[in-house]
């Protein structure tokens, strides 16, 4: 699935200059904590977040991913645009939640990259 | 998605991502051709002609003190002489209705004008609607080859010199060290160090599968001692043509139980950690399956020593 078609279908806006709506996006991962996502996603993914800190965008370089979706219309800080752009990761903030995003990319047909935590440890 | 064309090697696809890319990079402006020649309103069709021949050109704007009014091209000049008027001025066969580009617009959007209007050349206004150049199909093309040599020699240069750092040198054992100290708290700059970690292993020929897995487990390294330690410490990188060696150290609190600390899913991260993303128990976990070989060791009186090795065989070597 193409930049642009996520763009249209998670009826997002760019918050980066002139992302290549071509980049072909392979699968996705929706969630808030950094170190599943690290855990989880492949490259050329899409990661979705209600987070807008600048660790997304260090967490996203990091795991390869090629585009980051700010959901439920959060404006993330000037300091994450900034190293979106020095970095030339395009991100989208888009007013829908986490869970419709998730589920109109799945829809058509973009493949979830979020795998079963193994032992997962029950601290409370 | 299966065609009967040759497959693309990842070397050719990452060279077509890139003149992509610049054609989102790169400005009209930065690619047109400024000097421009232009035509005014009131001279002949006659004069226009002979410019033509004399500038060996098939077409220009015509403007009135930088304000474009049209743009005349050899078809207009054809209808001229088959009416045999080019007694008449350029105003009566110009085209007045000009599609233009404007200077600061990405090269991409020129090009969705060139196929939407098949016109072959396309007048430059700056923001106050001024002329400042003229741009053709192959000022686009000459542009993205000039950006994209000086883009190859560039990067070619830095990692000739990165590459062959092993191989100019003559010793032993020739190790390059990077030493990052990262400070408790530091969230914004958490991961810092490690995309700068991640940048140096690709200049220096890794892959990027290498790049992807070294720079997961340092980044889980340095965000533990942004999190977990009462001064922070110190990321530590050792690279060899053989193998990379991280390591991760503070000088306290320590770790009272390692094999704990190392369930997935277990965590003594505050709330406020949590709330901006970590802290989920899961960082030891992924480091371990990263790297090839890790070891933790903590004392509570002398701090915690996280180290780890990627190992770099044929398959898996710098390139």
């Amino acid at each position: 699935m193409k930049i642009s078609e996520i763009l249209e279908i998670s009826q997002g806006s760019l918050l980066t200059p002139y992302a290549n709506p071509d980049i072909e996006i392979l699968g996705g991962f929706a969630g808030d904590l950094m170190s599943d996502v690290l855990a989880s996603i492949q490259p050329e993914s899409v990661l979705i977040t209600g987070l807008s800190n600048p660790q997304v965008i260090r967490t996203a370089l990091i795991a390869d991913v090629r585009v980051v979706i700010f959901a439920r219309g959060k404006q993330p800080a000037q300091e994450t645009i900034k190293l979106a752009i020095e970095e030339k990761l395009p991100v989208i903030s888009s007013d829908l939640g986490l869970y419709e995003i998730s589920g109109r990319l799945l829809q058509h047909g973009l493949p979830s990259f979020e795998k079963r935590m193994l032992h997962a440890f029950d601290s409370d | 998605m299966f065609s009967d064309k040759p497959a693309v090697t990842d070397d050719e696809a990452a060279k077509i991502t890139r003149v992509e890319e610049l054609a989102y990079e790169l400005s009209v402006g930065e690619v047109m051709t400024s000097k421009v020649f232009s035509l005014r309103p009131n001279q002949t069709m006659r004069e226009a002609l002979d410019e033509f021949k004399q500038h060996r050109i098939s077409g220009a704007p015509v403007e009135v003190d930088g304000k474009l009014l049209g743009i005349l091209s050899i078809e207009d000049m054809i209808r001229s002489l088959r009416d045999g008027r080019i007694d008449l001025t350029v105003a009566d066969y110009m085209t007045a209705d000009v599609i233009t580009a404007r200077k600061e617009d990405p090269v991409i959007e020129a090009l969705k004008l060139f196929v939407k209007s098949r016109v072959g050349r396309l007048p430059v206004l700056d923001s106050d609607d001024k002329l400042v150049g003229i741009l053709t199909k192959s000022d686009i093309t000459n542009g993205l080859l000039k950006a994209l040599q000086n883009d190859y020699e560039a990067e070619e240069l830095i990692r000739y010199r990165a590459s062959h750092l092993f191989e100019d040198i003559v010793s032993d054992r020739s190790t390059l060290t990077l030493r990052y100290n990262v400070k408790r708290n530091d969230f914004s700059h958490g991961g810092a160090a490690s995309n700068n970690i991640k940048k140096a292993l690709l200049r220096l020929g890794a892959t990027p599968q290498i790049a992807r897995r070294c720079g997961i487990a340092v980044y889980e390294a340095e965000m533990n001692l942004i999190i977990h330690t009462n001064h922070g410490g110190v990321l530590r990188v050792e690279i060899e043509p053989d193998r990379i060696t991280m390591e991760a150290y503070d000088d306290g609190p320590g770790i009272p139980d390692i094999s704990l600390a190392m369930q997935p899913g277990y965590s003594t991260a505050p709330q406020e950690i949590r709330e901006k993303g970590f802290g989920a128990g899961m960082g030891l976990v992924n480091i371990k399956s990263c790297v090839d070989e890790m070891n933790l060791a903590s004392s509570l009186d002398r701090g915690t020593n996280l180290y780890m090795v990627m190992h770099l065989d044929k398959t898996r070597h710098f390139s």
